[in-house]
């Protein structure tokens, strides 16, 4: 597999939300606008770029039978500086997705590419596949968020182009899974041909 | 009073699954049959529980007067683990039936976002350690409700004619989204 097709991999034939339904709670949690979304995704993204460069270079001395916690301590470390950062730059953000910053470490996402592909790869193509991995999940959540703006308060990235409120129901919570069911079954369909 | 309204607003205002999005791969995942779904809360309850307590203690006894409260987050998914690890070793010393029915769960139960998310919130809400248990029970009560109806549920999907594309995954989603509709009717009871 050539770098190219190990980058683009995880923004349609492996995305980790559409195909993989990896990391369900903060997808469906901090998709009530476009924005918060994508800021849930990049933050994620900069947890996988971190973790998957640390662990690939770390992974010939951690002994296999420890390897998990091990794993666990890397990512929470990069979780810990997420949370840090976005206290201080982007406090609002940090506000509205408040408790699901610090479950980025408990997203099987991370883990899951730390264990499947980090710690068998090089530094180079996990560092590209975390790009890739993490972009893919900002793109699901981007296009999950934007859809639920626009048909929940009428406005796209905070710009407003209906009078009053839109179907209010998806911005609450059943929105949330109502959404991703029909976006998950479009792409099974889309896929199929 | 107080205490019947944490447990009210836990279990059906706030529910975990439903209106917080805490633990839904676990919910997608065992929500197959009632009794794995009844397995996957005895053990939840179990894990929660103890956790929030060890959290509590060590958040309030260590982390508070050491002035490094930025720790938390790898401090409690490493009590978490360690702790689910433990669970798994003394059930298996002392309780063979409860270990041979709660057993193959625990493992999944780390990595399990509600967990994690209740040690959190009882933090940030400032409960006392009584409060803290008993939100977490309550919320692993929350839990196991929404796992055990939507069990029962998809055992009958499972006779049902769904259309091609809609199988497994955006079926189950859409089914929780009706679920979170009607559990919607409950707030407004506690404020």
């Amino acid at each position: 597999m050539n770098q190219l097709q190990n980058f683009t991999k995880g923004f349609i034939k492996e995305n980790p939300i559409l195909v993989l339904v990896l990391g369900t709670c903060p997808t469906l949690a901090t998709t009530s606008s476009a924005l918060n979304g994508m800021g849930m995704g990049l933050a994620t993204t900069f947890v996988l770029i971190g973790s998957n460069v640390v662990i690939s270079l770390l992974a010939p001395v951690i002994p296999d039978k420890v390897r998990i916690p091990a794993f666990i301590v890397v990512i929470a470390s990069f979780v810990t500086v997420v949370d840090l950062l976005m206290q201080a730059y982007v406090p609002s953000l940090y506000q509205t997705l408040g408790i699901f910053i610090p479950l980025i470490v408990v997203n099987c996402i991370v883990l899951g590419r730390a264990e499947a592909f980090a710690s068998k790869n090089t530094v180079l193509s996990s560092f590209i596949d975390g790009i890739g991995m993490g972009l893919g999940f900002t793109l699901a959540l981007g296009i999950l968020g934007s859809f639920r703006e626009v048909a929940g308060s009428g406005s796209i990235f905070g710009f407003k182009f209906i009078k009053g409120d839109g179907i209010l129901v998806f911005i609450l919570a059943p929105g949330a899974f109502i959404a991703l069911g029909y976006l998950i079954a479009l792409v099974n369909r889309i896929k199929k041909n | 009073m107080e205490y019947i309204i944490i447990i009210i607003s836990a279990i059906l205002v706030n529910n975990v699954v439903l209106a917080q999005f805490l633990g839904v791969c676990p919910f997608l995942g065992v929500s197959n049959k009632v009794s794995t779904a009844l397995g996957m809360t005895g053990a939840v309850t179990f894990v929660i529980v103890i956790a929030t307590t060890v959290t509590y203690l060590i958040q309030i006894f260590l982390l508070n007067r050491l002035g490094i409260a930025f720790m938390q987050t790898i401090t409690f998914i490493l009590v978490i683990a360690a702790l689910v690890q433990m669970v798994e070793i003394i059930l298996k010393k002392v309780s063979q039936p409860l270990y041979q029915a709660l057993g193959i769960f625990l493992p999944l139960i780390t990595t399990n976002c509600a967990v994690l998310g209740v040690t959190i919130l009882v933090i940030k809400k400032n409960f006392n350690l009584l409060q803290g248990v008993v939100y977490g029970a309550s919320i692993s009560l929350g839990f196991g409700l929404a796992l055990i109806i939507m069990a029962g549920i998809r055992e009958q999907l499972d006779l049902a004619d769904v259309p091609e594309g809609m199988k497994g995954v955006p079926v189950s989603l859409i089914t929780a989204g009706i679920l979170a509709l009607a559990f919607m009717g409950f707030s407004g009871i506690v404020r």
